[in-house]
């Protein structure tokens, strides 16, 4: 892809990450999110979030292929974040209407004035919501993804790369495995025995990982043999 | 739609209704596939006619019974249930039937009958997407007393007209104040017996689903609480509510239950 492009993919590429958040604000305005709507939103949130962490693995695997394709990378950061937001949206759906958050009554109380009554109904469903964290296995996965992903989002900017130093920023941000990881492992635990719902996410994961242990297998046994030419050039010479 | 002729009921709540797309398109019926919205996509498949149920186990005479009499044997009554899911759902729906104990005691069980045990349809042919690793038929069962109970309802129709598929047609069990799992749908066969029945999800996850499953905000199930649910009425948004005891059937049932831990038999 020719360098000058870039900015118009890339304004390409926001507007599709933001299609599936337009989908759903479509659906709530037609009415047409089903019988149990915040189960509908808490599943459509949780996917694209997957979907979007997927997508941004993918790309190292894909620009290896092809030299051409080697300016992918200025696209990573983008597809991270964009995760990021629906793993946000996903965690707000359950704060806010899962849990059995008051938001009709809190709006009313902001609209009186009355921002404390955002912190009052919070205040109400938290116990609930700190049960959840300390029993259930699933929110407890969940939530330490956000967390990575969070931890992610706050340090991409370039100058926090910079501050950290490449190396460091690195390594943190290999966590993104880890987050996707957690997020599979999340969804399985979430659905009833015997659903296979997630086995799609869980092989593209696998897919991904396998492509990018394959590749360093590679990379090792090229430079190794590399290694052992050495001495022969270096005679030459 | 067939309408059926129904009779009032004094086993009825006064709760905003569910509205019926909402009742009929949002259904665990696993036959017909895992997600919510699959049974009424893909139910139409289930033929209903000729449609018999058989009797066996522990009763007088073994017998087969025709669904038009069995549907004929007493006058069904239109009767308003809070229904709770497991998933920490619930909806309000009025269903068409008759007590459960009329047929029962058609059934004649003998007295050392202690336990009524339902079994679901399975038939790949009707089912094209019947998924694996279950153990089917799908199984239900109630301790007879439970059975007994005038609101455990042999279930028709709904809204004033026979069942749609997605909702167990063309007769189910309907128990109003344990988790919804508990009302076996499209049931071909009841058995009489005096031990503890095999109950599908109980048999799959027996810490998360026990046989009683009373519904009851003091059990956690390990995903969902069960201290509140969100009722699916006409909103665009269901409001969330909490659980009741019993799913507000105490005065009803609670007696049943005198003398048990509840939290060893959830």
């Amino acid at each position: 892809m020719p360098n000058r492009l870039i900015p118009y993919v890339k304004a390409v590429v926001h507007l599709l990450c933001l299609v599936p958040l337009a989908l759903l604000l479509y659906r709530f305005k037609q009415d047409n999110l089903g019988a149990d709507p915040v189960n509908t939103i808490t599943h459509f949130t949780g996917d694209w979030t997957i979907y979007l962490l997927l997508i941004s693995l993918a790309v190292t695997p894909v620009r290896r292929l092809h030299a051409k394709l080697s300016n992918l990378i200025r696209f990573r950061r983008m597809l991270g974040l964009y995760a990021f937001f629906y793993a946000t949206l996903h965690l707000a759906t359950y704060v806010f209407l899962f849990s059995g958050y008051d938001v009709p009554t809190a709006i009313a109380g902001v609209k009186a004035g009355h921002l404390g009554e955002i912190v009052t109904q919070f205040k109400l469903v938290w116990p609930t919501m700190w049960d959840d964290i300390l029993q259930r296995r699933f929110i407890q996965v969940g939530f330490a993804a956000w967390v990575i992903l969070l931890a992610l989002a706050v340090t991409s900017p370039q100058f926090v790369l910079r501050a950290m130093g490449g190396k460091n920023w690195q390594r943190l941000h290999r966590l993104v495995y880890v987050a996707a990881f957690l997020g599979v492992v999340h969804f399985w635990w979430l659905v009833k025995a015997g659903v296979r719902t997630p086995w799609k996410d869980t092989a593209v994961l696998m897919l991904l990982l396998l492509a990018r242990l394959a590749y360093t297998a590679w990379k090792r046994r090229r430079s190794s043999k590399t290694a052992a030419r050495m001495p022969v050039s270096a005679s030459r010479t | 739609d067939e309408a059926l002729k129904t009779v009032a009921s004094k086993y009825t709540v006064s709760d905003a209704q569910t509205p019926f797309a909402k009742a009929t398109h949002y259904n665990n019926f696993y036959e017909y596939g895992t997600d919510k919205s699959d049974p009424g996509r893909n139910a139409h498949t289930l033929h209903t006619r000729p449609w018999t149920v058989q009797v066996t186990g522990m009763v007088k005479k073994p017998q087969t019974v025709n669904i038009d009499d069995l549907m004929k044997y007493r006058p069904i009554e239109s009767r308003v249930y809070r229904h709770r899911c497991v998933e920490a759902w619930s909806m309000v729906i009025p269903w068409d039937g008759y007590s459960l104990s009329e047929f029962i005691n058609f059934c004649q069980p003998l007295p050392s009958a202690k336990y009524v045990q339902f079994f679901s349809l399975v038939d790949k042919k009707q089912m094209p997407d019947l998924p694996g690793g279950y153990d089917w038929p799908y199984r239900e069962g109630l301790r007879m007393d439970e059975a007994m109970n005038p609101l455990t309802l042999l279930t028709f129709g709904c809204y004033g007209n026979v069942l749609p598929n997605q909702n167990g047609a063309p007769v189910r069990i309907v128990t109003p104040w344990k988790y919804g799992f508990k009302n076996g749908k499209s049931i071909v066969r009841f058995h009489f017996t005096d031990k503890q029945p095999q109950t599908t999800w109980n048999e799959i996850s027996s810490q998360e689903y026990g046989f009683y499953s009373n519904v009851n905000p003091n059990v956690d199930h390990p995903r969902w609480s069960q201290g509140h649910e969100r009722r699916i009425d006409s909103s665009v948004f269901p409001k969330t509510v909490p659980t009741l005891m019993f799913n507000g059937y105490g005065d009803q049932v609670a007696s049943m239950y005198n003398g048990m831990d509840l939290k060893k038999f959830y």
